[in-house]
């Protein structure tokens, strides 16, 4: 599409968006939405894509066939996943050898492909359109919705949403003390974690003296299994741009600074196109559209390391120095960015601003509960049949997400546990699936809110080896400033160590209780003041599981190595020798269509058997014949 | 002047006065480790915190750094700082457990056991030579490298730095290094103050050129290359 | 490895020899030498005027920069907790025992590097392997082979 020419005024841009608008309806083509986010990319959307061109050309339709291929749709279980309109038709799993198919027979002859069609795991049951599908029906989508509906990479698609026209009506028709009574009356609270009320950063920062102001944000995701941010970033960069440019001109900011981690390629790539689009209409520099708004971005990217999510830290990254947080007071809003005030916020709540502003605070205010307005993106995933991100109203129960919407546990486990909060929150048990997913509730169990990964664990999870884990990453993750973080959480990792080894005592666990409650007492930022929360959570709902590990040397998942052995089930064994091939220490014994034997001697606990045991010709053998048997070795 | 309360006690200090400053004004005793007169304050030892705010909503901050506010409610000693405190000394003992210092903190806030398995190093990365080396002897040749538990300190590539002038600062301000680095076995002690690798640098030197003059036992002597 | 001065003085001068700038420079040298050369950082810190224990500082506390030469393909094994609860630690002691080298080295041929990250932000299709820029889904202990095979002669 050629670039539209510069936009000097406020009318220019009020005809663009127009424009855009009616182009977009009086196109009557039938559509076909390709999500080609980076999972989906991973899984071959791409190829289904060139595939689907390739047919369409070949049939002759490809002028009167519209292909829109945008970012990622939320249910990464389905990817690749299609859209067809008219009729919001819902293809999963596509292949690019499905692609002469769908337009034969859907396209041209408007016929549905059942076999394309998502199934639920449970019920068996198809769903045609996206919105009869159990995963979107309870959800919400006011924020990632629109992932849906554009192609991240031209300006156009958002503007024929009607994409910056909040920000026209905020720079024409709202003051600044204006915009930010609105976010205040929206409740919308920081969606980063912390969850700090927007507004009033907003305020603070506006009545701070200094000059330059500055806003950033935070897309640095670090927490492990959260990719909200990054679906937002790809899938609709203007959204968060919109609510940046919103955000500068209510603070009095003329620079805003997008910090996005090293580990998110295609985000870093759309948003840099994204800023380019709008320098080249001439919607960024001094004086916007007449305005007297003057603003600008800027691109930094992470250079991995978790702890640049900390405020203090981004801004010190940001300056080029190494990402040690600072001591606050005096807070960012305050002296931030060069001794600047600066507001920093994260991805999805500049994603919601737009959405505020255009509807009014007080619309925003009605979803959610008393404490917690609004709707959050959650990352679904681990042991979950629906992997996706969720968008649903605060309020929301666990329970309701990860069984209405997530489909519950595959393979017919049972649940144990789910992890929200990242590294800094906790694992939440069975007895707490009915909390309400707001910021009061999840840390009065333990956890926090975080970012919005929800990790769900069954019960061949083992939650000493999840404490393990955590802790390892922070200890690796921190600074390592202060003694109580650096030197904090690597002690609480090794008796972790020592207890999954089955080396543990009794005195132990006082002594990491001890030790979590003075990592968190006595650490400056955020990282060490929360690193305790996984080993906290874990001992307070699964001390049993703990107490197994040391008085009986025994795991009760079946993980810990040093506690289990791998054995063959004789009666379920069929002899095809698929676990032998797999092992590479060469410690399975037996022929074809003999009972096969693992040597105790020689197995190094690598599990490759255990995952090649799959006998597809047989569908009732599972995993199950080979067996993780408990013993002390 | 700002007003705030140490102790239950109404007292007043100079803008930018942190509260370790007045607090030693008033006379009360607030240990630390890395922070010294002259150097910046870091804040990394953790053991000069001190409780602020008022419960449920009060907080341990590092009192080296925390600048005084109009009303703020410090207490220097309480049940939560003094096992803090003990804590931090036992997690440093147990990282370098012959440095003097360290041991006379133990002795002092009643730390009697060791229930971490002793690392032996002879470094507890409190900064204190790498802020000597920067701020007073202008010579930059030490610094942090890596980050959480793989965290030490070094020239840049290990080697002779050409910004090291062999002053001796560093491990003059050392807490750690109290007690001597290395000795006839110092190819398994590593002293990471002053670099030293070789026991003995009359060998790659051919002459003692260690300021310390501990008869080539030490050394501040540097090894040229490191493959 | 034979660092052109003027090669590093062009990514400073990209920069606009703005020391808040010296992670981007970083990354733009460990992009095109796939390392960071030691006179490639000697450089930097003459060019920006920082003291060169402070470019060392950086570079060293960042992990995306690596101070030694990386092999030809990096393999990154994401470690992420949804990828680990998917059995992701399994796999990269398969790539270990392949390879016949730990987490963090390369290969005595210079053919691969294994590497870990903390997460990818693709759990959804999880345990993932990344190799050179290309995503590998739903691996598996088996599908290490089958990786490592892919990129042997490349």
């Amino acid at each position: 599409m050629k670039a539209p020419t510069k936009l000097k005024t406020v009318k220019d841009l009020e005809q663009a968006i127009a424009a855009q608008k009616r182009l977009r309806a009086a196109d009557k083509r039938p559509v076909v939405t390709v999500s080609a986010g980076t999972c989906g990319r991973a899984r071959g959307s791409l190829k289904v894509l060139d595939a689907l061109n390739a047919s369409l050309r070949k049939a002759k339709l490809d002028k009167k066939v519209k292909v829109r291929v945008t970012g990622c749709h939320g249910f990464c279980e389905a990817e690749p996943n299609l859209i067809l309109h008219p009729g919001d038709l819902f293809y999963q799993k596509v292949d690019p050898k499905h692609a002469e198919g769908i337009v034969i027979e859907t396209i041209k002859n408007k016929k549905t492909i059942k076999s394309l069609l998502y199934k639920d795991p449970v019920t068996g049951k198809s769903a045609a359109k996206e919105s009869a599908i159990p995963f979107y029906k309870k959800q919400k989508r006011i924020v990632l919705g629109d992932n849906a509906l554009l192609d991240p990479t031209q300006i156009n698609d958002y503007f024929s949403i009607g994409g910056y026209s909040t920000l026209l009506k905020v720079l024409t028709k709202m003051t600044p003390e204006k915009v930010i009574g609105e976010v205040k009356t929206s409740g919308l609270r920081g969606r980063g974690g912390a969850g700090f009320p927007t507004g009033l950063k907003w305020e603070l920062a506006r009545n701070q003296k200094g000059e330059p102001k500055y806003i950033i944000c935070n897309a640095d995701e670090g927490d492990p299994g959260a990719y909200m941010d990054r679906s937002l970033l790809e899938g609709n960069p203007h959204r968060v741009l919109e609510g940046m440019m919103i955000g500068a001109f209510a603070i009095g900011a003329s620079e805003g600074v997008m910090y996005v981690r090293d580990e998110y390629p295609l985000a870093v790539k759309h948003v840099t196109m994204a800023i380019e689009a709008l320098r080249e209409l001439g919607l960024l520099g001094k004086n916007i559209l007449g305005t007297g708004f003057d603003f600008d971005f800027q691109i930094a990217k992470g250079a991995g390391a978790f702890v640049c999510g900390e405020e203090t830290a981004m801004i010190a990254s940001i300056e080029g120095y190494v990402g040690e947080p600072r001591q606050r007071p005096p807070y960012p809003a305050e002296k931030g960015l060069g001794g600047k005030p600066t507001v920093i916020n994260n991805v999805e709540t500049w994603g919601t601003i737009p959405l505020i502003l255009a509807k009014g605070g007080a619309g925003f205010a009605k979803i959610g509960t008393e404490t917690s307005k609004g709707t959050k993106i959650f990352a679904l995933v681990g042991k979950i049949n629906n992997t996706g991100l969720v968008e649903v109203p605060m309020g929301t129960t666990l329970r309701e997400v990860i069984y209405d919407i997530g489909g519950g546990i595959p393979g017919g486990k049972k649940f144990k546990a789910v992890q929200t909060g990242g590294p800094s929150g906790g694992c939440l048990p069975t007895s707490k699936l009915d909390l309400p997913i707001d910021y009061e509730s999840l840390s009065g169990a333990g956890s926090i809110m975080g970012s919005g990964g929800m990790i769900v664990m069954d019960e061949k999870t083992c939650m000493v080896d999840i404490a393990k884990y955590f802790l390892n990453f922070l200890r690796d993750e921190s600074c390592g400033k202060c003694v109580s973080c650096r030197e904090g959480t690597q002690r609480m990792y090794e008796i972790v160590t020592r207890i999954s080894e089955g080396k543990g005592k009794p005195a132990d666990l006082e002594l990491l209780e001890e030790l979590a409650q003075t990592c968190k007492d006595a650490s400056m930022c955020g990282l060490g003041q929360t690193a305790a929360n996984p080993v906290l959570s874990t001992l307070r709902y699964f001390k049993k599981e703990f107490e197994a590990h040391i008085k009986e040397k025994r795991c009760p998942a079946g993980v810990c190595k040093s506690l289990i052995r791998f054995i063959v089930l004789p009666d379920k064994c069929t002899g095809c020798l698929a676990c032998k091939k797999a092992c590479p220490n060469d410690c399975i014994h037996g022929t074809l269509r003999e009972v096969h034997l693992i040597d105790q001697e020689k197995c190094i606990k690598c599990g490759a058997c255990y995952e090649a045991c799959r006998f597809e010709a047989v569908e009732t053998q599972r995993d199950e014949a080979i067996v993780i048997m408990e013993g002390a070795r | 002047m700002i007003t705030f309360k140490l102790n239950g006690l109404e007292v007043q200090a100079e803008q930018g006065s942190t509260i370790l400053d007045v607090a030693r004004f008033y006379g009360l005793e607030i240990p630390t480790l890395c922070y010294m007169e002259g150097l910046d304050p870091w804040g990394g030892c953790r053991l000069c915190v001190v409780e602020i705010g008022e419960a449920p909503k009060s907080k341990l901050v590092s009192s080296c750094t925390y600048r005084v506010e109009e009303g703020l409610i410090v207490h220097t000693d309480t049940k939560r700082v003094i096992a803090a405190r003990r804590m931090m000394i036992e997690l440093m003992l147990s990282t370098a457990p012959m440095s003097k210092e360290l041991q006379d903190l133990a002795s002092k806030f009643g730390v009697t056991q060791q229930r971490f398995p002793p690392r032996n190093e002879e470094c507890v990365y409190c900064g204190l030579c790498i802020r000597m080396c920067d701020q007073q002897m202008d010579a930059r040749a030490i610094g942090f490298q890596n980050r959480g538990y793989k965290r030490k300190i070094s020239t840049p590539f290990d080697i002779k730095s050409e910004e090291c002038r062999l002053c001796g600062a560093c491990m003059y301000v050392c807490p750690a290094c109290a007690a001597r680095c290395g000795g006839p076995n110092a190819d398994t002690d590593i002293c990471n103050a002053c670099l030293q690798v070789e026991p003995t640098c009359l060998e790659t030197y051919g002459e003692l050129t260690c300021w310390m003059y501990d008869a080539g036992r030490c050394g501040t002597c540097v090894q040229e290359t490191k493959k | 490895m034979d660092v052109q001065t003027e090669r590093v003085n062009a990514f400073v001068r990209k920069h606009k020899n703005q020391k808040k700038a010296l992670i981007a420079i970083l990354q733009d040298i460990q992009a095109e030498y796939n390392y960071l050369p030691r006179e490639a950082l000697q450089q930097v810190s003459r060019s920006l005027a920082v003291p060169l224990i402070d470019v060392i500082g950086v570079a060293t506390f960042y992990r995306a920069f690596s101070l030694k030469p990386r092999g030809r393909h990096v393999i990154t094994v994401c470690l992420g907790t949804a990828c680990h609860v998917r059995g992701g630690p399994k796999i990269l002691e398969e790539f270990e025992r392949r390879l016949g080298i730990a987490a963090g080295d390369t290969t005595g041929d210079g053919k691969f590097t294994l590497e870990t990250v903390a997460c990818l932000g693709c759990c959804a299709i999880g345990p993932v392997v990344v190799v050179d820029g290309d995503y590998h889904a739903q691996t598996s202990i088996r599908k290490a082979e089958t990786i490592i095979k892919q990129y042997m002669n490349k």
